[in-house]
């Protein structure tokens, strides 16, 4: 069995006194899409953060690449080619939108900034209209496509992606996941956070369910979709 | 959304608004202007109050009055210049700076052969806040830290051209690098702690470091004189000195080019160093504002959880910031030290970081041409105001309090050009 590219092995992490991960352990292989869902406050943001160190686990490891990350720096893990596009999108609202998607390379520089640029812009046209726009005057799908696009600007080989549909219309939640579909078709490893199981199941070859900070279920997207405690817990039961 | 526009004056606005403004000012100037002490006692000056309180109600009657008339409104409008933040500019906006900037530089330039002394040390002063304000700038207007012992650094390198001539022999040219690079290993000194802090607490223990350095100059006897002070050596071109007669018998500058000796020579000398020092500085700070570093500055100031979550390195960029900062208010210390020829602490007071916070407040964060601007009219209006000593900083504290209403952002938007296709790259 080859190495997975991301991998948490018996991950504890602690807020203070207030446990946020228990013995988390999970895997992402190369080119899947895999989807953790949960409820609000399951730890799930916690644990898309702690790859990049904050904060650290207390105990456990976490490995991308089968090298252990857990006290690496977060710029060491960027470069080594993990890029996420965070809970509430956080665009630099100041920033026209081509200087936060020349934000997105600073982890390799930018010898290939021109030629993402034209890639982004391909992908998502709605960004090309608002180049020289400030993030700010964006509305909140183009600022999660941004998000997005400032993630894959930095050509990474594991896209992180912490709750996409947060505060999304219906339309533009649809819109996003079938950029995302796109994206895992052409080969990319997305390692998906959300709330809204539904999409994000439909989405993923697998997914993770997350209760109080452990890993309560897993299985391919299908089989969770069909679970009767998943359905009742997160898909209002219909 | 707008209100229609009203052909008649609407009277009842402003009559409501002089009210207010003269309730506000009976309870402000009612016990201050209208009670006398007079011994034991006190009598009351009720005409005194009735007049301020008359003349407020009528200024805000007025006020109110044009406000609300079209042109009033309009020219509202105009202030308020379209909600905050930064402006992104077309990618071909030419503004009209190519004209002025070369004419503002003429004006430098051609300024010393007409300055008499007085005026000659005005802009002196006006250029040394010029690069503390280019310095803060980095720190407070581009990355956001809020850093209210910025005069430690300046210190620092006022004092490194006193003890630096003191114990060491060393002059101005060999103290200029020294100074700068000092201070930015203070300023990363000071940066390694502040790594982990944000806004109020960031403050706090920066005001303590420019406090403790002070406290040092002041208390360290021995070493710094104290409170006495320490002289500094005047400025030497290529080894020649500006005196009238050398030291040591060397041969001063006005005897070797064989031109009439002129007090004013060591100022000239120092306003044309200084002069080409802010250019620089300029030039390499317009310059790191294009590049990565600068924007990842911004970054930070905009929001610091995307930027780790994006893998920037913060504690590169943060003590960049400390650094560059720090080091350039340490060649305006060194300035500042030859062109007064003497150093003590007093010079390096909490107000003189609250002053240039102002210029970079006042100029607009992260403006460069803002700061420039504030720190003039912020040394350079002081000296104008002299037949007025008494009010200044009363006239100061409204002058802020004007800008904070009308122009939050500073004097001078900061605005940032937006990017061009680039031919043959872009589709």
């Amino acid at each position: 069995m080859s190495v997975p590219l991301l991998e948490f092995r018996n991950v504890d992490l602690h807020y203070g006194p207030i446990q946020a991960l228990r013995q988390v352990s999970l895997h992402v292989e190369e080119g899947e899409t895999v989807s953790l869902i949960g409820a609000n406050g399951a730890g799930k943001s916690s644990l898309l953060m702690s790859i990049f160190g904050q904060p650290r686990p207390s105990a456990g490891q976490i490995l991308y690449r089968g090298e252990d990350i857990t006290r690496k720096s977060a710029h060491h893990v960027a470069s080594g080619g993990v890029a996420q596009s965070p809970e509430g999108r956080r665009v630099f609202p100041d920033m026209s939108v081509e200087e936060n998607l020349l934000m997105g390379t600073i982890p390799i520089g930018t010898a290939h900034a021109d030629e993402d640029l034209r890639r982004m812009f391909a992908l998502f046209p709605r960004l090309e209209e608002r180049r020289n726009q400030r993030a700010m005057t964006l509305s909140g799908g183009e600022q999660q496509m941004l998000a997005i696009a400032r993630a894959l600007m930095s050509r990474p080989r594991l896209l992180l992606l912490d709750e996409p549909s947060l505060g999304l219309a219906p339309i533009v939640v649809k819109q996003i996941f079938q950029i995302l579909r796109d994206l895992a078709a052409g080969g990319m490893t997305i390692f998906l956070v959300e709330q809204n199981a539904n999409h994000a199941l439909k989405l993923s070859d697998r997914g993770y369910v997350m209760v109080n900070g452990q890993i309560r279920l897993s299985g391919t997207g299908e089989e969770l979709l069909g679970n009767p405690e998943v359905r009742s817990a997160y898909l209002g039961g219909h | 959304m707008n209100m229609p526009e009203r052909s008649s004056l609407d009277i009842r606005q402003p009559l409501l608004d002089s009210v207010l403004a003269g309730l506000i000012a009976l309870v402000v100037f009612g016990p201050i202007v209208g009670v006398v002490l007079d011994g034991y006692g006190f009598n009351l000056q009720p005409a005194r109050v009735a007049w301020i309180v008359g003349t407020v109600m009528l200024g805000r009657f007025l006020l109110s009055l044009f406000l609300h008339s079209v042109i009033g409104r309009g020219w509202l409008q105009r202030l308020d210049g379209g909600g905050a933040g930064v402006q992104v500019l077309a990618p071909d906006y030419r503004s009209r700076l190519r004209w002025i900037v070369p004419l503002v530089l003429l004006a430098a330039v051609v300024l010393p052969f007409f300055a008499n002394k007085y005026l000659l040390t005005v802009v002196i002063l006006g250029l040394i806040y010029v690069l503390l304000g280019l310095g803060l700038n980095i720190v407070v207007g581009l990355a956001g830290l809020l850093d209210l012992g910025y005069v430690a650094f300046y210190a620092i390198g006022a004092y490194g051209l006193a003890l630096g001539y003191e114990y060491l022999g060393l002059g101005f040219w060999s103290v200029l690098p020294l100074a700068a690079l000092t201070a930015a290993l203070a300023g990363a000194l000071l940066g390694f702690p502040v790594l982990r802090m944000h806004g109020d607490y960031l403050a706090i223990v920066t005001l303590g470091f420019g406090e403790i350095i002070r406290l040092v100059l002041n208390n360290w006897l021995s070493l710094t004189g104290g409170p006495n002070g320490m002289s500094v050596p005047a400025p030497t071109f290529l080894g020649l000195e500006f005196g009238r007669r050398a030291k040591d018998g060397g041969v001063p500058f006005h005897e070797f080019f064989g031109i009439a000796y002129d007090p004013n020579l060591k100022f000239l000398f120092i306003y044309a160093v200084l002069l080409l020092t802010v250019l620089l500085v300029l030039y390499v700070k317009g310059r790191l504002i294009r590049m990565p570093i600068g924007r990842a500055w911004e970054a930070l100031r905009e929001d610091e959880i995307a930027c780790r979550a994006m893998g920037l390195n913060h504690v590169l960029v943060k003590l960049s910031a400390f650094m560059l900062g720090a080091s350039t208010a340490g060649l305006a210390g060194v300035f500042f030290a030859s062109y007064q020829g003497f150093v003590n602490p007093t010079s390096f007071t909490f107000f003189e970081s609250a002053l240039i916070l102002a210029i970079v407040v006042l100029g607009g964060m992260g403006s460069t041409l803002g700061v420039v601007l504030a720190a003039f009219v912020l040394t350079v209006a002081p000296e104008l105001l002299r037949s007025f000593a008494d009010y200044r900083v009363l006239l100061f504290g409204m002058l802020m309090v004007l800008m904070m209403i009308w122009r939050p952002r500073g004097l001078i938007r900061i605005s940032r050009r937006g990017f061009a296709q680039r031919p043959g790259v872009a589709p």
